[in-house]
């Protein structure tokens, strides 16, 4: 029995992880070995996100292809003596849908995965990250090697530019294009950076690439090299991914031991090494000119484009920049062809576009869709729908820099122009669902309170105009608004965008602009009627005592910190509100429900 | 690991790799393997399951067969065995009883590869989850 005729893939990624999957792994490891009559036909397998971050940690059992969910460390034994040595499935670990209520065995069957399409994300949950064969073995480092030995490299920038890929990282400018310029550009030194400098909240697809994938990053920034003409490349990469950090350094690693990198490639006469710097987790850094900053050892501050980093960037030298997710798409397409990319997606946004779905939905998680899906079938079919049967209020699209988009929009096909159109973006490709518990001025203050913490300050504009508009906002959610404040939130986010220096400034105001067009009712009422319908406005409820349901035990004036509750024993109490603090502990104390928040 | 020094030895090790993947790639697709699942609990073991394992570990690579082949525990129809359970792809599965070498390389050559059922076949009075 020494043939492997089974496999266990686990999640190895950030998320599960954090639920303990690694433990997981070890356990069915011990498991295995303790068990003589399966010992060596069965291989646990760690491989990278599986996306179904929800009900992670996730167990793929093979060949069967049964999808265990939420698996603990303890499962383990169960897992063993139950799946693999009777072959019965497990069924509390099934998955079930959390709409109709069916348990599903195989994710085949999952509406989460019938409508993916898994590109950047190919290797992701499938391969073991830190085992450069399997990588190979998935026709890796084959665009690499047919790229060097059998293509000029205006060949291979023609495909990049006929297959329409644009950047990922949220500017959607095209990659052929930009590696066209930078080759064009002179210089006796040239570079490829690798932007993994993730910064929108709630985006986590590069990472997930970079943990689970990290060789096809490293195949895609060697065949950029190539292509433009350098021998040089950097990963500009957040210090707070160790994970992703150790994957990389691994694969970096087996890459030059097997003469995938390093000198004299596949022993051609194309030399290529990679270098790691690290950056301490500045939104700004994302912007390309404020990451060759930072790389540089300078501070992380944009400068004025042109000249674009493709004719002086890293150190004055032409360098390429590009996001983690738009390189992992480039040996696909080589090894597929240009063609093939092309026929995916909507005219002018090619391929397939992976988004991180959060918030109020059932199947938080990574998703990748061709370009031109809807909303709709990402939040709905995809994403489950929204959580414990509440109503769709809005779908925050990218990130700081995007927009909150509206029932209207749910049937708009997802693409780069279209979302611009409706006064979003697509980003980096997070989507926060909102549902309507939601408060959309407080949703509006929040991004904006991520912005002013990291916009860098070297730009008026950004720096005072973005703290301007936050101290509107948090005016108008602590009920002090007036009409006038409205205006001049628009007014001021017209400004900022147009005179902002960089792409942060440029995009802070979104959240509140289309805020403001698209629940400009919710703003009025507000103002005007210092009501915020969805309760999240403390400052706009109140806590008040029912007459009829009050007995009078006086639990709430004991835990009541300002003293704002007054009344006599067993006579019904009076909450004070010039002296209440919002607080709640009345409420939780309150054992006959006689005390309610109203709005 | 030893160095790969051309496009040639890169591809010869893709191949060298794949089997190790075959099982996770055909996983998913309709082409799925052939399924073979042998009772090798104490009892089916004393009935001669472990050289019908054999057999059919050995045979299907060997007719070019894409075949996975498990032990599984009691299956409970104790008068029959050995017992071979053959999940074919698209189809439930079936299981044969008092199955020997001619039997294992008749349903081989008869139900796996031209989809007739031979004689042998158990009955199940449960259905697996």
């Amino acid at each position: 029995m020494s043939k492997i005729n089974q496999h266990i893939l686990t999640c190895g990624g950030t998320g599960c992880r954090a639920s303990e999957s690694k433990e997981l792994a070890q356990n069915l490891r011990d498991e295995i070995a303790s068990n003589p009559a399966i010992e060596g036909s069965v291989k646990v397998v760690e491989c990278g996100c599986f996306g179904f971050c929800e009900k992670g940690p996730i167990v793929k059992m093979l060949p069967d292809n049964t999808f265990y969910t939420q698996v603990k460390p303890t499962n383990a034994k169960e897992i063993i003596e139950e799946h693999i040595v009777k072959g019965r499935k497990i069924e509390n670990l099934l998955y079930t849908d959390p709409v109709t209520k069916e348990v599903i065995d195989e994710s085949k069957n999952m509406g989460f995965y019938k409508k993916q399409h898994r590109i950047a994300l190919r290797n992701c949950g499938f391969v073991d990250p830190e085992n450069i064969g399997e990588y190979i073995a998935r026709e890796g480092y084959e665009a690499l090697g047919r790229a060097i030995f059998e293509q000029e490299p205006q060949v291979i920038i023609d495909t990049i530019k006929a297959s329409g890929l644009r950047g990922r990282g949220g500017g959607g400018f095209p990659t052929g294009l930009k590696w066209e310029f930078t080759k064009n550009a002179k210089g006796d030194q040239k570079y490829v950076v690798c932007n993994a400098d993730e910064g929108d909240p709630g985006a986590f697809m590069d990472r997930s690439i970079l943990e689970g994938d990290p060789h096809s990053i490293i195949e895609a920034m060697a065949i950029c090299a190539y292509a433009i003409g350098a021998n040089e490349g950097l990963v500009y990469i957040r210090a707070e991914y160790p994970l992703a950090i150790d994957r990389l350094k691994i694969a970096i690693k087996q890459a030059e031991e097997t003469g995938l990198l390093g000198d004299n490639i596949l022993g051609s006469d194309f030399s290529f090494k990679i270098t790691i710097k690290y950056g301490a987790g500045a939104f700004v850094c994302g912007e390309e000119t404020a990451l060759i900053q930072s790389m540089e050892g300078l501070r992380g501050e944009p400068n004025l484009k042109p000249p674009f980093p493709a004719e002086s960037g890293y150190f004055q030298k032409p360098t390429n920049v590009n996001n983690v997710e738009t390189l992992a798409n480039i040996p696909v397409i080589l090894n597929k062809g240009a063609d093939w990319y092309a026929s995916m997606g909507t005219e002018k946004s090619k391929g397939t576009k992976v988004f991180a779905l959060a918030g109020k939905i059932n199947n938080v998680g990574l998703i990748e869709v061709p370009m031109g899906t809807t909303l709709r079938e990402v939040i709905f079919d995809i994403g489950g729908g929204i959580k414990d049967g509440k109503k769709f209020k809005a779908v925050q699209t990218g990130g700081p820099s995007g927009g909150c988009l509206t029932e209207e929009h749910l049937d708009t096909p997802i693409d780069f122009d279209n979302l611009l159109a409706i006064g979003s973006m697509m980003g980096s490709g997070g989507m926060v669902v909102l549902d309507e518990d939601d408060c959309m001025v407080s949703m509006a203050q929040f991004y904006l309170e991520f912005t002013v913490e990291e916009s860098c300050g070297k730009c008026a504009p950004c720096r005072i105009g973005n703290k301007r508009l936050h101290e509107t906002l948090e005016k108008i959610t602590q009920g002090k608004g007036v009409m006038e404040d409205l205006h001049q939130l628009r007014n001021m986010s017209e400004v900022i965008k147009e005179t902002s220096l960089c792409g942060l400034g440029q995009t802070s105001p979104n959240p509140v602009l289309s805020t403001l067009d698209n629940f400009w009712d919710e703003y009025v009422e507000h103002v005007e009627d210092k009501k915020c319908v969805a309760g999240q406005c403390k400052s706009m409820l109140r806590y008040v005592i029912t007459e009829e349901d009050c007995v009078g035990c006086t639990a709430c004036v004991r835990v009541c910190p300002t003293n704002a509750i007054t009344g006599t024993k067993k006579k019904p109490h009076i909450i004070n509100q010039d002296l209440c603090i919002k607080c709640g502990a009345c409420m939780d104390k309150c054992s006959f429900d006689s005390i309610l928040l109203i709005a | 690991m030893s160095k790969i020094k051309s496009l040639s030895d890169l591809r010869k090790m893709r191949e060298d790799m794949l089997s190790s993947l075959e099982l996770r790639e055909n996983a998913d697709s309709d082409q799925a393997m052939v399924q073979v699942k042998i009772g090798m609990a104490t009892s089916g073991i004393a009935a001669g399951a472990r050289e019908i394992f054999n057999f059919f570990a050995s045979a299907l690579p060997k007719r070019n067969i894409k075949a996975i082949v498990t032990q599984t525990g009691d299956m409970g129809i104790k008068y029959a065995e050995p017992l071979v359970m053959i999940t074919v792809p698209g189809k439930e599965a079936v299981v044969f009883g008092k199955v020997d070498i001619d039997k294992a390389d008749e349903i081989i050559e008869t139900y796996i590869k031209k989809g007739e059922l031979v004689d042998g076949v158990v009955p199940q009075s449960y259905k697996t989850i």
